[in-house]
């Protein structure tokens, strides 16, 4: 079941053929069905979006009428704007630590848990409820708590005889308080992964034990590459994921990305240029680089699968 | 499922090993939350006194402290969360399952097209919409209502949903649809009466996690909620950390709790049902 999402692509290809001899009078109750979705397509997404792209070219502050700007938004972003360069500093950093870090431990857990242990079940849904309840302001407020000056992390160190910083409020390590926080939903792609190890058969190990591989050479050479389309497909919807995480930055900052910018995510920049600044044609022009970021890292794991991901046949 | 059981000895202390290291890891992750729960049972003076798990002197102070800790209460809160998770729920599961039957079953010119518009919508990242969606909304006098929150779900703009529900409906046998057909059913009569009824799992997966996620939601409601009336319990929450501040973080351990419970409550009942979920298609969760 793991590879669903994988395999739509030759049955879908079935139906291509019917769909097209089928005449227009004979497609109204398609149609008919659709209509909620193409209402909510053409009406929330690809008007919105086309108008977000006009907006992204002109100044707009909500009460007026957008004035026309040219690419004055952009040539701002590329050239003269710190919080930009700021907020693109804090998002990659958060990308590219807490995506292989989360990944790394998901994979980890889902092997270990994978080796026919008893109490699976317990195991997996409790590593998998932080993913559930990681997003909420709750959980915002305890990571808050738990790592401030006074917090259960610091009474836990003292114990040890180690005096721990502020956490949070040090502008070195606040990042790393989200990065942690993100590490510690790694369950739901634990659960993937372990629907993805469950699909390589029991054979190929055995075979490889009679041919006496050791077992790291077992993981190398085999558990890894038949995982490579199950760790492609958690690695894209974890890196747009991490571009999208704005809560817990919110909460823990109190709104402001601080101490000096240093959880200042891009989505809380845009956030604040848009709501708390009215400049919904600069904050549109951001949204529109962001779409191309996540469209450029898509494309390229997309164009290096080829080179890494294995698919069966 | 068949757990094939270690045979060796080796096999047997590494099995140990395992259970070991797996407990001492669920008990670091799950600690905090255990602890914040044990936190809002407890005095105020005692939260900072110990990292204990047990409060000394069990009381119920910082629950009636956070209750009323706002202007408006949280019994309003939650009957809002509670007013657009619900509304959330029907919308998505009503309007999904209507669309990924049309991708599904039926045969109309230019599906192929819309099945791939709908797919890339899955990647396009609500910012880009949020402004023109907002100016929308504004025009409509919209803002500081639940209708934001709650029209577009009736419009089916969560493609996850209409995806999932789309590979559950194709794995139904056509036979059935065949055999409705046969009896004089239209298409309306065999989406009601043959895919609903047997697609309940995926339909409940979907309105479970619907109303996880809008339970959850803040980023809706901080855009669109600007009165406390109308507030959610994310947003009541992020006010009252506002308001006290490091003050009071029994009160505050003690609301993040009583917001965290329907979650769990879903998580308890329904664990099944949302973990396939995520191992079929993938959801973030």
């Amino acid at each position: 079941m793991a590879d669903a999402v994988i395999d739509a692509g030759p049955r879908r290809a079935q139906t291509a053929v019917s769909a097209d001899e089928t005449s227009w009078r004979g497609s109204a109750g398609g149609y008919l069905f659709l209509a909620p979705w193409l209402l909510g397509f053409f009406g929330l997404t690809l008007g919105p979006a086309l108008a977000s792209l006009y907006l992204s070219f002109t100044d707009f502050d909500l009460l007026g009428t957008p004035r026309w700007v040219g690419a004055a938004n952009y040539v701002r972003i590329a050239t003269s704007d710190d919080k930009f360069v700021a907020a693109m500093h804090v998002t990659f950093l958060y990308v590219a630590l807490a995506v292989p870090l989360k990944l790394a431990f998901a994979l980890m857990v889902a092997m270990i848990l994978n080796k026919g242990i008893r109490g699976l079940p317990l195991y997996r849904a409790m590593f998998y409820l932080p993913s559930l309840i990681g997003a909420s302001v709750a959980i915002a407020v305890l990571w808050r708590q738990l790592f401030a000056g006074d917090g259960l992390l610091n009474q836990a160190l003292a114990l040890v005889g180690i005096r721990g910083p502020s956490w949070i409020s040090d502008p070195d390590t606040s990042l790393y308080t989200l990065v942690a926080l993100s590490v510690w939903q790694f369950g739901s792609p634990m659960i993937i992964f372990l629907a993805g190890l469950r699909q390589i058969s029991k054979d190929v190990y055995e075979a490889a034990e009679i041919d006496g591989a050791s077992r790291s050479q077992q993981f190398w050479r085999i558990t890894l590459p038949l995982l490579t389309p199950v760790i492609f497909f958690n690695a894209v919807v974890q890196t747009i994921d991490a571009f999208k995480a704005f809560t817990p930055a919110f909460i823990i900052s109190g709104g402001t990305g601080g101490p000096i910018d240093s959880t200042l995510f891009y989505t809380l920049y845009l956030y604040q240029e848009a709501f708390a600044y009215f400049r919904m044609g600069y904050a549109s022009a951001l949204a529109w680089i962001l779409v191309l970021i996540i469209a450029a890292f898509t494309a390229l794991a997309f164009l290096s699968s080829r080179y890494w991901v294995h698919y069966d046949g | 499922m068949a757990e094939p059981a270690p045979s060796s000895r080796g096999g047997r202390g590494r099995s140990l090993a395992a259970h070991v290291v797996l407990c001492l890891a669920s008990l670091a992750m799950l600690y905090p939350l255990l602890w914040m729960l044990a936190s809002s049972f407890k005095p105020e003076t005692d939260i900072f006194g110990s990292a204990s798990l047990w409060p000394r002197h069990f009381s119920l102070e910082a629950y009636w402290r956070g209750w009323s800790g706002l202007q408006v209460t949280f019994g309003k809160f939650f009957i809002n969360s509670l007013i657009v998770s619900l509304c959330c729920v029907v919308g998505n599961v009503m309007s999904c399952s209507l669309a990924a039957y049309a991708f599904a079953r039926l045969n109309f010119r230019g599906k192929n097209v819309w099945f791939a518009l709908m797919l890339g919508t899955l990647m396009l990242p609500y910012h880009v919409t949020l402004i023109p969606q907002y100016v929308l909304f504004l025009n409509l006098g919209w803002v500081d209502t639940f209708l934001p929150l709650i029209v577009p779900k009736f419009l089916a703009v969560d493609a996850f949903f209409i995806f999932l529900l789309v590979q559950f409906f194709r794995s139904i046998p056509r036979e059935l649809d065949e055999a409705a057909m046969i009896d004089g059913c239209g298409p309306w009569r065999i989406y009601r009466t043959v895919i609903l009824p047997l697609s309940l799992p995926a339909l409940a997966t979907a309105g479970i996690f619907t109303f996880i996620w809008t339970w959850d939601d803040f980023f809706g409601p901080l855009v669109y909620l600007n009165d406390m009336n109308s507030y959610t319990v994310q947003l009541g929450l992020r006010s009252f950390v506002d308001s006290t501040g490091k003050s009071d973080w029994g009160a505050l351990f003690a609301m993040s709790t009583l917001t965290l419970l329907p979650v769990f409550a879903f998580f308890l009942f329904f664990q099944r049902l949302l973990i396939d979920g995520i191992a079929t298609t993938g959801l973030k969760g």
